[in-house]
């Protein structure tokens, strides 16, 4: 069927900030559903809460609002724009919820907007679970037995009638939030509780459990013609009872039969078909392993994290093509662009290995249950691609940028050689599950063992012992032996690296590398090209291996290497894909070749058509070296991708690479705090009081000189790990004790910690003379909150303009001085006078946010200036701004248990949103609600503060009382609000019994809470289980007091979300 | 063991041998399915060919013998990246290279696979020659590869055909079915012997009269090997048997019956060899994901005037099926009985056939 006609204007809904569950991947499909949408001449208009994505750039879609995702504010977009379609597949869970409300309030009745690709009966059939049962009992298709509870009753009684253990999930919820595993009554009862209280429909499914069976999974595309067609099979190395996106999860299935491959495809056939899929969709099916038998457990009729890993695994583009089938398009009507000439109605073949690892957030939350289970808690992921599972392994493995090279070998850790220790860590798997089973195997562990207690299919713990095998054989020689490198050679086969075998042979990476490249041990690039080779392919899409043929065609162009930023993870988000991605339409624009590096499956940046060429490798200095080796580029860009690309300057510098824009040299004064120091001193510039310590008692002179508090942090960080403030020497002592192993190598950085003070972060392109001050963005919570963390507004609302002049001034002459080409992000803090607390040359995680808040392409500019360029004078200095942006971050407490919700100088957030409006109010209200704080209208709002915030929560109460609120306290509080004419009702803390606070909280009668973390020790325990009870109940929390003013501030301007008003990036840019 | 692949271009690969010791040679050619492995080597069509798989990973979950397509491995050669001695799968008997070692088939791992598909695509299909044991010598076997006959020029129907006539007995008044044995995957008779009918197999060099004394409701053409102009007594049979009882073709099939109404066939240049190969019925606008493997095809200008092209190939457009409503011929390219490969025609095929013989 041709493309429909009356599709002319069409809505995409976004999936708002980063959280664990929805990543990167939903901007990568939305991103490339617009480029799909274009190609047709469609009129696009979108909406994104989260401006660190690339799809809410203003020439992504003809109409970008970044405006909070509630069913009140997308339907106040379609009655504004009129589209006639809305295309939900691509945003996620939540964009699928939210089409899924638009159509259940009859909005899109209302609006004559049709719902295009797979529809919304499809969605609900599939994603409510008695009618997806229904469905699969059509089709004949089996479930594992499962039973719908609205109550703690009913859920005993289903548990009785299926048998433990059961899996609780509750209803409508993401990324496996809330879901349990209950082997009896008492675990049973608590799952169920907070099940039923995180459910959008209060309701839990139970189920019957099928752990320990092979997770297998299916990526289907079906057209309107009923065409239909398998992407990619998927299977998880971890088997059911780890969530797929904490599994280890390989393509395509390897340790099925082909009938029993087909078995599976036909049933997915068969269900799509049903559905009635118009697009894409995931299905999930767990296999028996000692004998034939299957369950479908999971459909998603979406884009999903699965679909965007199978089109990076086979280079098939299912954004783009599930676009076309909404629009009409059948699928031998769509091209295949790898190929260039065969159509996308055939399915890809792969002759590779793939390989994917999830990044876990628990180098953030030392204090975070580490057990994996079916709640799924990783933010980010990495893949490989091998011809091998070993190769495939050990690469995804150093692209997790954790600081290990390989699967062991690589000096970073002891190896676990006692027994019983991992036996229980192979029962209880943990982020590091894949070395433990490592350990296990090398200490002697029979593989049925490791099987019994992993139930990891056998056949992937004989490929793990195929490493370490390798590893012994390399052990047993030295770089003298004869044939030592056809030994090499095999390792290098096995994917590892020079790094291990440095390790092995007491050697250094560079002695290594020079000697095996005199041996012709080199890497060659494979091609990734949807069909094993039997076509030509067109797309310039590869990876490494140790084999005979390298496929690499270079050009004689002008070329650089642009290094992505890797998986995502806390500290390193989305910002760093979304400045990737536009330094490589920057140098397009330009005429230069771009090539990227980079390992994250759910970016922009590794679509197949961003970059002229892409090469899907891990972000190490052999690995990237090897590419720049064989390609010869002009230079290469490490600024763009975050820390990790930065991490490599030093070493690709003294290798001899052209780093671009910003030389290393200028990076490592920056970097290096003693070189920077006398920099700042000897331009005057106030700095605060600071010192290194090698040891504990450097450490206790230093703070006692600059005195306390303190702010102590072991040097290399990566978003403010290890970072803590401290008040006394007890403290210091402590801190220094647990958090870090001080040494001459790793000495321990400790600053005047600046309070009460305002934090500024500026983003800058400079040219090395003239310097385009992006943003002044000043952040609502005080100094000492990592400015990852704090909410920040653009312009600023509390400086004069002198500060202002200042800060220019500051960021002005530091550029110059710094040698700045390309960006800068500096951190300001003002108290008496304006100090400078650090500067990054490099892209910052606000680069996004300020480009959206100006309208001026930061990094695009700034990858112009690396090639040369000088700033385009329109540009130098700070550009005005008419209206208010506020940024306002998201944190995964909720699917972290333990995780205490309080926000201090370590980063513990995963994503932002964006508000924007004509004063800072409803643009801090709108950020709120973009991240999922919905500020309430009225109510009661509890309030518990700590000592020193006592007269300044006063005039917060003050106005809470007069917009009508009922104000809660515990005594001391209630105490201090009451002498200052406050009525505010007392009520008991946890500690003092019962009803307390937290039973308040739970019969739903609180709509507000605010409780500043207190360093008293009882007060911060009862806070603790407010601030966790008011994260699991989903009630509004706030724990600073700027964070309470500016609330109230918010409220004061938009009394619920029909106050606000909404308008395009197009129409603000505009006037 | 030391192994070595012999291209009639003149290059050389070496490997590592397992399987068998000793000499193959065949036209090498390559399929890119990532399961089936099992199924393929025992597949007859691919006698007097060396097969290579795409796919690096192979013997992954053994050998179980549960879905042999013949009596044992028909492949003259195997070609792979990696072989995996340790399989894991709860029905497996052997491993591949314990498979290989028992029925004699020489088989070479370690080498790039996809280098010499990326040869094969551009160069067409090549003769080789691979060489697997202690004491090899490179230069006989570059002769080998060089020397031997044309695929066209070999009788290797007569090889993979059964040697006698033979039946499978269906229920009381069931239909009858006669099969002409080119070569055919044990999966079709599956599929014919689920429907209850009885089955008549004949050899390939039988007689029309030998065929028409069972009084067959209709006749099937197996796949099978090679040339189909080699195929000069079948071609015969259905020259006869035409327009007198219903006539199915799978694969060669298809192009043996192409031959005897007049039509022409050609080589491809590396031939179709997949478990994704998609084709467009013309009728239903629908597009089927087929398993296929043929080194030649019909010349779809030819069929103009003695069949109607009925199902193409969406990548390349080469007939995939074809019909004569009037002589009352149906017949696919592709193999509907899969194994290895997607099922999405099988029951669409086998229905086919069941209506027109159930009209009778």
């Amino acid at each position: 069927m041709p493309k429909r006609e009356n599709i002319k204007k069409v809505l995409v809904i976004g999936s708002g900030p980063i959280i664990i569950g929805q990543a990167a991947e939903f901007d990568y499909s939305g991103s490339q559903a617009c480029r799909s949408l274009r190609e047709e001449g469609v009129e696009i208009v979108l909406v994104n809460s989260n401006p660190a994505t690339f799809q809410t750039d203003v020439g992504v879609a003809d109409k970008v609002y970044i405006e909070p995702l509630t069913l009140e504010i997308v339907a106040e977009i379609i009655r504004k724009e009129r589209p006639d379609s809305l295309l939900p597949t691509q945003g996620g869970q939540t964009g699928l919820n939210l089409a899924v409300q638009l159509h259940k309030t009859g909005v899109l009745k209302e609006t004559g907007c049709r719902v295009i690709g797979t529809s919304v009966e499809s969605i609900m059939r599939a994603e409510e679970r008695e009618l997806f049962f229904d469905l699969m009992k059509d089709v004949g298709e089996p479930v594992p037995k499962s039973i719908k509870a609205s109550s703690l009753e009913e859920a005993k009684k289903g548990a009785e009638e299926i048998g433990f253990p059961v899996i609780i999930r509750p209803g409508y919820c993401l990324g496996g939030t809330g879901t349990g595993i209950a082997y009896n009554m008492v675990e049973l009862e608590q799952i169920t509780m907070r099940g039923l209280d995180l459910s959008m429909n209060s309701e839990v499914n139970l189920d019957q459990c099928v752990i320990g069976w092979k997770e297998i999974e299916f990526e289907m595309v079906r057209d309107s013609a009923d065409n239909c067609i398998t992407i990619c099979s998927m299977e998880n190395v971890d088997p059911m009872g780890i969530h797929t996106g904490d599994s280890i999860v390989v393509a395509p299935v390897l340790t099925l039969t082909d009938r029993e491959y087909h078995i599976l495809r036909n049933a997915a056939i068969r269900i799509v078909r049903a559905l009635k899929v118009e697009g894409g969709c995931n299905i999930q099916f767990a296999v028996r392993p000692d004998k034939f038998d299957y369950f479908v457990i999971e459909v998603n009729p979406r884009l999903s994290r699965s679909s965007a890993l199978a089109s990076k695994a086979t280079g098939y583009p299912i954004a783009r093509v599930a676009t076309k089938i909404a629009l009409g398009l059948n699928l031998d009507e769509i091209l295949n662009r790898v190929t260039g000439k065969t159509p996308a109605s055939f399915e890809p073949t792969i002759d590779y290995i793939v390989c994917k690892i999830p990044r876990w957030p628990f180098d953030k939350f030392k204090e975070a249950n580490k057990i994996i289970g079916t709640q799924m808690k990783a933010t980010g992921e990495v893949m490989a691609i091998g011809r091998m599972f070993e190769e495939a392994l050990q690469k995804a493995i150093r692209s997790l940028d954790t600081g290990r090279y390989g699967l062991g070998a690589d000096g970073e850790s002891e190896p676990i050689t006692d027994a019983e220790d991992l036996r229980t860590k192979l029962r209880k798997p943990t982020d590091m599950r894949i070395f433990h089973v490592r350990d296990a195997i090398a200490m002697g562990m029979g593989i049925d063992e490791i099987y019994d207690l992993t139930k990891i299919d056998r056949w992937f713990l004989y490929k793990i012992r195929n490493i370490i095998s390798m590893e012994r054989e390399l052990r047993n020689l030295s770089l003298d032996s004869p044939d030592v490198f056809m030994t090499i050679k095999e390792a290098k086969k096995l994917g590892f690296s020079d790094l291990q075998l440095a390790h092995i042979f007491r050697s250094d990476e560079i002695t290594i590398r020079e000697l095996r490249k005199k041996k012709g041990i080199k890497a060659v690039y494979k091609m990734v090209d949807t069909c094993a080779a039997e076509f030509e392919a067109r797309t310039p899409y590869y990876y490494s291996s140790y084999e005979e043929e390298d496929e690499i065609v270079s050009s004689d162009k002008k070329k650089v290497i642009i290094l992505g930023g890797g998986p995502i993870r806390i500290g390193q988000g989305i910002e760093f894909d979304y400045c990737t991605v536009h330094a490589v339409f920057a140098l397009k624009e330009e005429g230069v070749e771009t090539i990227v590096i980079n390992n994250n499956p759910e970016t922009v940046s590794t679509d197949f058509d961003i970059s002229d060429k892409l090469y899907f490798e891990p972000l190490t200095f052999e690995d990237v070296m090897n590419v720049i080796e064989r390609e010869d580029p002009y230079g290469v860009m490490v600024q763009f991708g975050g820390q990790t690309p930065i991490n490599l300057a030093e070493q690709l510098s003294m290798a001899g690479v052209k780093i671009l824009g910003t030389p290393y040299e200028s990076i490592d004064l920056a970097e290096d705090r003693g070189k920077f120091r006398l920099l700042l001193e000897r331009l005057g510039i106030p700095q605060a009081e600071s010192g290194t310590a090698m040891s504990l008692e450097e450490a206790r002179k230093i703070a006692s000189r600059i005195n306390y508090p303190v702010l102590v942090r072991p040097s290399y960080v990566l978003g403010g790990r290890a970072m803590e403030v401290v008040y006394d020497q007890k403290e210091l002592d402590i801190y220094m004790a647990e958090a870090v192993r001080v040494s001459p190598k790793h000495p321990v950085l400790i600053d005047k910690f600046l309070q009460p003070a305002i934090e500024l972060d500026v983003d800058a392109v400079s040219d090395g003379e003239n310097v385009l001050i992006g943003g002044i963005m000043e952040h609502i919570e005080h100094a000492g909150i990592h400015s990852g963390d704090s909410a920040c507004v653009v312009p600023p609302q509390s400086l004069s303009d002198e500060t202002i002049q200042i800060v220019k001034e500051y960021t002005t002459r530091l550029a110059r001085e710094i040698c700045v080409k390309g960006l800068m992000n500096i951190q300001y803090a003002v108290k008496d006078k304006v100090y400078v607390l650090e500067v990054n040359p490099r892209a910052s995680r606000t680069i996004p946010f300020i480009s959206k808040a100006v309208g001026i392409p930061l990094a695009k500019l700034a990858a112009k200036v690396m090639l040369g360029q000088s700033l385009p004078k329109t540009y130098v200095g700070l550009p005005p701004i008419g209206h208010v942006a506020v940024k306002e971050v998201v944190f995964p407490f909720i699917k972290l248990p333990g995780v205490d919700p309080v926000l201090g100088p370590e980063m513990k957030s995963t994503g932002e949103a964006m508000g924007i409006d004509v004063d800072f109010g409803r643009a801090f209200y709108k950020a709120q609600l973009g991240a999922n704080m919905r500020l309430p209208a009225k109510g009661d709002v509890f309030l518990s503060v700590k000592e020193e915030d006592k007269d300044l929560i006063i005039p917060v109460a003050k106005k809470l009382q007069q917009m009508g609120f009922d104000i809660f306290a515990t005594n001391g509080t209630a105490e201090a609000l009451r002498q200052e004419g406050v009525r505010a009702k007392e009520i008991l803390k946890v500690s003092e019994g019962r009803p307390n606070v937290v039973d308040y909280m739970k019969s739903r009668k609180i709509s507000l809470v605010i409780n500043t973390p207190s360093r008293k020790k009882e007060a911060k325990r009862d806070g603790y289980v407010i601030r966790r009870n008011a994260v699991e109940l989903n009630i509004p929390y706030i724990t600073t007091i700027a964070g309470a003013q500016a609330s109230v501030e918010a409220m004061e301007k938009i009394g619920g979300t029909k106050d606000i008003t909404i308008k395009s990036l197009q129409e603000y840019y505009g006037g | 063991m030391k192994s070595i692949l012999a291209l009639e271009d003149g290059s050389l690969v070496e490997g590592v041998g397992f399987g068998a010791e000793g000499t193959a040679i065949g036209e090498l050619v390559f399929a890119t399915p990532f399961t089936g492995y099992e199924e393929a080597i025992t597949d007859p069509s691919y006698k007097g060919q060396i097969l290579m798989l795409t796919y690096p990973l192979v013997g992954n979950y053994g050998v179980s013998g549960a879905k042999f397509q013949s009596n044992g491995i028909k492949t003259e050669g195997f070609v792979i990246r990696e072989k995996c001695d340790l399989h894991s799968h709860y029905k497996s008997r052997q491993s591949l290279d314990a498979f290989l070692r028992d029925e004699g088939a020489p088989g070479i791992s370690e080498v790039d696979t996809r280098m010499l598909t990326r040869k094969i695509r551009e160069y067409g299909t090549m003769k080789a020659c691979l060489c697997n044991g202690e004491d090899i010598d490179r230069g006989r076997a570059l002769e080998l590869a060089k020397a031997q006959p044309d695929i066209s020029e070999l009788d290797l129907i007569g090889q993979v055909t059964c040697k006698h006539a033979y039946k499978i007995m269906g229920g009381e008044k069931s239909k009858r079915i006669a099969v002409l044995d080119l070569g055919i995957k044990r999966n079709i008779l599956n599929n014919l012997e689920k429907r209850n009918w009885s089955i008549f197999v004949f050899p390939s060099n039988s007689t029309e009269s030998e065929i028409r004394a069972v009084e067959p409701d209709a006749l099937l053409l197996s796949n099978g090997p090679g040339d189909p102009k080699q195929g000069s007594n079948a071609i015969k049979i259905v020259k006869e048997l035409v327009g007198e009882i219903p006539i199915f073709g799978i694969c060669l099939g298809l192009q043996i019956i192409a031959l005897a109404l007049g039509c022409d066939t050609y080589k491809l240049k590396f031939g179709h060899r997949g478990a994704n190969q998609p084709v467009k019925d013309l009728k239903s606008g629908r597009v089927y994901i087929t398993s296929q493997n043929h080194g030649f095809a019909v010349d779809k200008d030819s069929l103009e005037g003695d069949a109607e092209l009925t199902q193409i190939n969406v990548n390349d457009h080469t007939v995939e099926g074809f019909e004569n409503p009037y002589l009352d011929v149906k017949c696919v390219q592709y193999h509907p009985e899969a194994s290895p490969g997607p099922w999405d025609t099988e029951k669409w095929f086998f229905d086919e056939l069941a209506t027109k013989i159930n009209k009778r």
